[in-house]
Parts: C-alpha cells; sequence; structure tokens
C-alpha cells in the first residue's frame, strides 16, 4: 500500500494576526511559514505546528471573499464557525491537565476541563475564531 | 559504568529554553528552572549537555530565525524580536558568526520563501483567479449567453 500520511490541515480565521498570537503565544506552536503574495490579492499563507512535529502543520486561512468565495459561502463559513460546527482539530500531549492548566493561565478559553473519559483524558479549547480542538491524551 | 541519565533539574531548564526562546529569557531565568545558582547552574549544564547554557539558549533562537528566515517574509528586526533577542546588531553579529552569513545574504541565499513554504497548488489556482472578471448575460436570437466584457488583464475573452 501507498504510505500516506497527514501533512497539513487547515483552518477558517477571522483574524490571521489574532491566530497567529494565539497559536505561538498562548498555546507554544511555531510558525512555520508566513508569506503574503501581493500578486494573489494579498494572500497570506500561514502555518503553524508544534515544535518537534516538523510533519505536520496547521494553515490558518483567512475567509476569502469574492471572487474566490461568494458572499453567500463566505457567509455559511462564517455561520459555521460561530455556530462551532466548522470542525474539529484533535490534538494530544502527554500531560493534559498540565497543558490545561499553562494554556489557561495565558487567557485560552477551555470548554471541557480534562475529564476522564472511557478513552482517556480529555478537554476542549477555542481558539478566538471559535474553532473547537480537543487536547487529549488515549490510554490505547 | 552504569549509564547516568542527565539529572531532571537541568532538563527542566533546558526544556524552557525550548519552550520560551521567544521570550527574553536568560541563563538567570534557566538558572531559576533548575533550581540552581547561575554559575553552578553553567558548570552542571555545560558538564552534562557538553555546552554552555548560553550557547545552547542562543543556538536554539539561531535555528528559529534561520528557519523564519527561510519560511516567511517577515523582517530581520521582526524575526530577531521573535526569537526573545532585543538588539538587531547582536542578533546580526551572532546569526553571521554561526552561519557564517548576514541574516539579509543568508535569506537571499535560499530558495524565495514562496516557493520553500510549498503553497498547495489547490490555494494559487483559487487565488489566481483574475479578480475583475466580469460577465453578464445576453440574450441573441438563439437564446441567452453568457459574454465576458473584460478581464483583469484588459483583453477579451
Amino acid at each position: 500500500m501507498a504510505d500516506i500520511k497527514v501533512a497539513n490541515g487547515q483552518v477558517w480565521v477571522h483574524d490571521q494576526e489574532e491566530a497567529l498570537d494565539f497559536w505561538t503565544n498562548k498555546v507554544g506552536w511555531e510558525v512555520r511559514a508566513d508569506i503574503t503574495m501581493p500578486e494573489l490579492g494579498d494572500f497570506r499563507w500561514l502555518t503553524v505546528g508544534a515544535p518537534g512535529q516538523d510533519e505536520f502543520s496547521l494553515a490558518l486561512m483567512a475567509i476569502p471573499g469574492p471572487p474566490v468565495m461568494d458572499e453567500d459561502t463566505k457567509n455559511q463559513v462564517e455561520d459555521l464557525m460561530s455556530k462551532g460546527f466548522a470542525g474539529t482539530v484533535f490534538l494530544t500531549t502527554d500531560n493534559v491537565q498540565g497543558a490545561y492548566e499553562e494554556l489557561k493561565s495565558r487567557g485560552v478559553e477551555f470548554t471541557e476541563a480534562p475529564a476522564e473519559r472511557p478513552y482517556g483524558v480529555d478537554s476542549e479549547f477555542r481558539d478566538p475564531s471559535g474553532n473547537a480542538y480537543r487536547l487529549g491524551k488515549p490510554t490505547v | 559504568m552504569a549509564f547516568a541519565p542527565p539529572a531532571r533539574h537541568l532538563l527542566r531548564a533546558k526544556d524552557l529554553a525550548d519552550a520560551r526562546y521567544s521570550e527574553p529569557i536568560e541563563v538567570y531565568d534557566m538558572a531559576g528552572a533548575a533550581g540552581l545558582s547561575k554559575a553552578h547552574f553553567s558548570r552542571e549544564f555545560r558538564r552534562t549537555f557538553g555546552e554552555s547554557p548560553h550557547h545552547y539558549l542562543l543556538t536554539r533562537r539561531l535555528e528559529r530565525a534561520a528557519a523564519l528566515l527561510r519560511m516567511t517574509d517577515w523582517t530581520v528586526g521582526e524575526i530577531c524580536v521573535s526569537v526573545g533577542l532585543q538588539s538587531v546588531g547582536s542578533f546580526t553579529t551572532s546569526f553571521k558568526r554561526t552561519f557564517e552569513q548576514t541574516p539579509t545574504d543568508y535569506r537571499a541565499s535560499q530558495p524565495p520563501a514562496a516557493l520553500a513554504a510549498r503553497v498547495p497548488s489547490c490555494v494559487l489556482r483559487t487565488f489566481m483567479r483574475p479578480q475583475t472578471a466580469r460577465f453578464r448575460k445576453t440574450a441573441d436570437a438563439s437564446g441567452a449567453s453568457l459574454t465576458s466584457t473584460h478581464s483583469s488583464n484588459g483583453r477579451r475573452q
């Protein structure tokens, strides 16, 4: 079988500067790429990743307007984000409780404190755009 | 001779440098994380890891700075601050001593960041569509059809 792995994921964000500050200064991730392209209407390719996990990065994409994305679709995306249904990224760490306390002290908004689940310890936080991130440690 | 793992308190100081290099921390802060005086800590750190804590912290910052020079379009000053250093002059000196090039020359010697960042073709395809294309419906004898009026480069299509 072909050896296929995840390389990048993408989330929509309302404000890339705000998202950059959140991921680097509150979560502790690193900037992987940050390029603004005038020839693409100042499109900004901004990615962040966990230190030590070079093979994966998360693209923080501004929601484009027309003609890249028509107004109705843009509104639908923003609507889904505001309702918390724009998707979830699942993160893991060895010490969920420790990470929870550290991130919370930096102002990260947790919707679920770490709790024991049948599959391990799990918690959830949101980014400034309302996207959800599970932070847990499966037992298996 | 049995293997002796690095003392946990020294590892804690090393972890601090790895995690918080972007903040203006110094060897004093690393010593604090290890719970040792600065002088004693520096000796212990060097004995355990083979380099001074100052060198470890600085090279961690320079490694990140080099990555940011390759992968972003940030200015040298922005990169200097983002890796926890305050003086662009000192940063440039340290960078040149380590990489044998100034930050600006290092960036110029690398592939353009737009290439290194590997912006996916799907993104380029989407965002490179002409931004000013206009279409209007026109009616002719055989029925409605779509006719372009102009494109971003002014040519009819």
